[in-house]
């Protein structure tokens, strides 16, 4: 289980995080939806330790990992794809994969295992990561990340600018991840249709606060539409009428 | 009432207090050689010299963000014309302030140069530079190579005369360069300065000219430590091409900056006088005296980065002199009658 | 003139092992250690007081310094320089400036201001040369320091391409963030970067020593030669240090031969040459970017 409490976190005089709690099973893929600038980013951030100005507790399994560095969160089984894919351009797709292996958990995931759930690695293995095309690099984090055998892992803006095909594969990919059930998953996606349709749970931000959250199931395309925009739910029907 | 319930101020009672205090201060001290004995004299000489290197090195690094290491290129440049042009016969005394003057505008064609760089590079290039003005000076045979040569015109005036008006030299570069650089620093072009040095692309977008900020500055700078330059040659009469020239006086200027504490206008004042009593201390100890400054400049750098001013501020709660604009509101009681 | 050119040639093997450290450190942990030059010279003055006092053999006393530095280095790293890179540029300006002066005064409190050298302790190694034709004599010495320059970069190439501490080393240099969430403890990895570039240090040290003579304050010097070594080879590239030691060694001798004042005077021209012609072209052209598009590897890249 990953449960974050009341989590805060600011930039300098601006607080981005305003007190934000969740918690994820082990096997369960949480989808989490806001506009640019709802704290998304700086939230994950601070759950994995790399923005450092935060309070509030991130719990791992039962232990409290919050005044951890990532790379020991890492080591417990918190990985994160950060956005923007973050990968080491000058190194090849092989060795990125490689450090992450050696400094992680030891596991089911190797090299051979993350080949085959990421098919899509093999042949670009020896090329450069700073050559690779936007969906490639996709891949190449998410098999960074897997290296270290992680029990839950956090998945930032995980379809940003890539192509649809692209984003075909990926989900395809993370649908084989989700049916395993050893990992817990936290996705961020700006497109609702995908995120309701791969996710058991939803949750939405708005202005560094959780203004929605429940089983992708019950919610309907309007519920998240209004905590999307912070919209009070008359003052839609109003303007849905309007139209 | 939109807007009218502030006013602005950029003189707080506190800080006219400190400037009434500091104009008492100067003329006290600029009657001192009439009745102090002559080594005190000497020693205050010193202390003004140390003050303006500070307050100028502070001006450039901790205002502007410009970080060099190669400031003894004008120290020692302002030191070797004087002596040029005192040979090609100009009176020993004009020719101190001239080369400062000369020494200042060869920091303009330098400043084309250095200022494109950044960081690190920037910090190595101006000392790479002061060691390349270094070798060149060598060449004349004036300076005949690490010998170096002295500014024997001044003794033919008396001592005491000497001694005095190097006093005086010293109080007035000190007092106007911190007159200037609080000026300076009130004015736009300190404003610009600092939005230069917090970030360099913002001040560019709200129409900041980086590089001519940058440059004034940085003349300002080699201009202030030429003066320094100039006096401490008046005070010591040698020089010594590796003495004058040598890395140490940027060392200096950064010890007492940081120890007094960055980026304030007090800090730099008080890192001097601190720097001065050491010296006075314990420069007997000779190398182990230069030891523990080096171990000084650690232990501050990790347990006060902000210096004693930075530490006295926290408890005081303010500065001798305000440097901003301070917006005040208008007590609503009053706004009422 | 061509005597000079090999002379140059040699004279940048040694220029390449002091700016190895440096380079290694600047790319990985970003810090500039003013006091990498006196580290070196620290490094000597050990070698030569085992060498002297204790009658160790030379080659023993390099043994033994190499582990020291090493743990000087993570010591430095673990309780000194990471401490100070929260305060930006100029605290670490302030902090190695310091231990800069704590290093050269500390050295000449214990063993004096003399100029000392190994160049005493290696029997006709000093002054021994092959014959070339043309009357061109190259000293045994320096062709020795050369070749052990060259052994070091192989070796630190091997290790930056084919360890699991070189890769984690790349890593934390391109992206140290992505390196912790990678789980590479790069605080870790910084402290056995700082340790190598002392052991580097050292083996430059041992170097200066035997090829010349030097003093407590000898460091400075030889920093300002490091720094330009890795700018003229372009910042962060390995091999860059060693063609940048080279183009530096070739106009310090060249000036030389002109005249002795040259020697520090051509070098110096050379490098704010080369930093001028940066600045003028699209972003860096380093020696060391030309050998790096040619080779398509370094231990630093441009971000992608």
């Amino acid at each position: 289980m990953l449960e974050v409490k009341n989590i805060q976190a600011r930039h300098g005089l601006l607080q981005a995080v305003r007190g934000v709690s969740f918690s994820v099973a082990k096997g369960e893929v949480l989808g989490v939806i806001g506009a640019n600038g709802a704290g998304k980013t700086t939230l994950f951030r601070a759950i994995t330790g790399v923005h450092a100005d935060m309070t509030g507790s991130v719990l791992l399994n039962g232990e409290d990992i919050s005044a951890l560095r990532p790379a020991k969160r890492v080591a417990k089984g918190l990985a994160m794809v950060p956005e923007g894919r973050r990968l080491f351009p000058d190194m090849s797709v092989r060795e990125n994969l490689q450090v992450a292996g050696e400094h992680g958990r030891r596991g089911d995931w190797t090299l051979a295992t993350v080949l085959d759930a990421l098919p899509a690695l093999k042949p670009i293995l020896r090329s450069l990561a700073g050559n690779l095309s936007g969906g490639q690099r996709q891949a190449v984090a998410i098999g960074r990340a897997l290296m270290t055998n992680p029990d839950f892992v956090i998945m930032d803006e995980v379809s940003l600018g890539l192509s649809p095909i692209a984003i075909e594969g990926l989900y395809e990919s993370l649908g084989q991840l989700k049916a395993s059930g050893k990992t817990g998953i936290v996705v961020v996606e700006q497109d609702l249709r995908r995120a309701m349709a791969f996710s058991d749970r939803i949750v939405c931000m708005l202005e560094g606060t959780i203004t929605l959250e429940g089983a992708s199931g019950t919610l309907t395309h309007d519920d998240i539409t209004n905590a999307y925009f912070g919209l009070e739910p008359e003052a839609h029907e109003r303007s849905a009428a309007h139209a | 009432m939109n807007g009218s319930g502030f006013t602005f101020d950029r003189w707080t009672p506190a800080g006219l207090r400190t400037v009434w205090t500091a104009a008492v201060l100067l003329a006290a001290f600029a009657t001192a050689p009439l009745f102090l004995p002559a080594t005190m004299v000497e020693k205050l000489t010193t202390l003004w010299i140390y003050i303006l290197l500070a307050v100028v090195w502070n001006l450039l690094a901790g205002f502007a963000g410009l970080v060099s290491v190669g400031q003894q290129a004008f120290f020692g440049l302002s030191a070797y014309l004087t002596l040029r042009l005192v040979e090609w016969g100009l009176n020993p005394w004009l020719a101190l302030v001239a080369a400062a003057f000369i020494a200042g505008a060869i920091a303009i064609p330098i400043s084309l140069y250095a200022l494109k760089l950044k960081g690190g590079e920037f910090a190595i290039a101006t000392w790479v530079i002061a060691e390349v003005v270094r070798i060149c000076v060598m060449f004349d045979p004036l300076v005949q190579g690490d010998t170096g040569n002295s500014l024997i015109a001044l003794n033919a005036y008396a001592p005491d005369f000497r001694r005095d008006v190097t006093y005086w030299l010293g109080l007035v570069a000190m007092a106007g360069f911190l007159v200037l650089t609080f000026r300076v620093l009130r004015s736009k072009t300190g404003s610009a300065a600092q939005a230069v040095r917090d970030d360099e692309e913002a001040a560019l977008s709200v129409g900041v000219s980086v590089m001519q900020t940058k440059r004034i500055i940085f003349v300002l700078a080699a201009f202030g430590t030429a003066l320094a330059g100039s006096i401490w040659l008046a005070s010591a009469i040698t020089f010594l091409p590796r003495t004058n020239f040598g890395v140490q006086w940027t060392v200096f200027m950064l010890f007492m900056v940081l120890v007094g504490g960055l980026r304030t206008f007090e800090g730099p004042i008080l890192g001097a006088v601190i720097f001065f009593v050491l010296q006075e201390t314990f420069s007997s100890y000779g190398v182990w005296y230069l030891f523990g400054l080096g171990f000084i400049a650690i232990v501050f750098a990790l347990a006060l980065p902000d210096g004693l001013w930075g530490l006295i501020r926290k408890k005081r709660g303010g500065d001798l002199l305000p440097m901003g604009t301070l917006l005040r509101q208008v007590s609503v009681e009053k706004e009422a009658a | 003139m061509l005597d000079a050119i090999i002379q140059g040639i040699l004279l940048g093997g040694y220029y390449a092992i002091l700016a190895a450290g440096l380079s290694l450190m600047l790319g990985v942990t970003r810090f500039l250690n003013l006091a990498h030059g006196d580290l070196a010279v620290l490094a000597a003055y050990l070698i030569i007081y085992l060498v002297a006092t204790w009658h160790m053999p030379i080659l023993w006393a390099i043994v033994l310094m190499l582990p020291v530095m090493g743990l000087l280095g993570w010591a430095l790293q673990a309780f000194l320089f990471a401490r100070t890179m929260k305060g930006g540029f100029l605290l670490p300006l302030l902090t190695t400036f310091g231990l800069g002066a704590v290093i050269q005064n500390g050295i000449y409190g214990v063993f004096s201001s003399d100029v000392k050298s190994l160049g005493n302790f290696i029997g006709n190694l000093a002054w021994a040369s092959w014959k070339l034709p043309g009357h061109i004599s190259v000293g045994k010495l320096p062709v020795y320091i050369f070749v052990a320059s060259v052994v070091v970069l192989v070796s630190l190439q091997l290790l930056l391409s084919f360890t699991k501490l070189g890769r984690a080393m790349r890593a934390t240099t391109l992206d140290e963030e992505a390196a912790e969430l990678s789980g590479i403890d790069a605080r870790r990895i910084q402290r056995a970067t700082v340790a190598i570039a002392m052991v580097l240090a050292g083996l430059a040290g041992a170097a200066l020593a035997m090829r010349s003579l030097i003093n407590p304050y000898t460091g400075p010097t030889q920093l300002i030669f490091a720094f330009e070594a890795v700018v003229i080879g372009g910042i962060g590239s390995l091999w860059g240090t060693l063609a940048g030691g080279i183009v530096l060694g070739i106009a310090q001798s060249l000036g030389a031969k002109i005249s002795p004042q040259l020697f520090q005077l051509f070098g110096h021209l050379v490098f704010l040459a080369v930093l001028w012609w940066r600045l003028k072209g699209s972003g860096s052209l380093g020696l060391g970017n030309l050998l790096r598009s040619l080779k398509g590897q370094s231990i630093k890249g441009e971000s992608a």
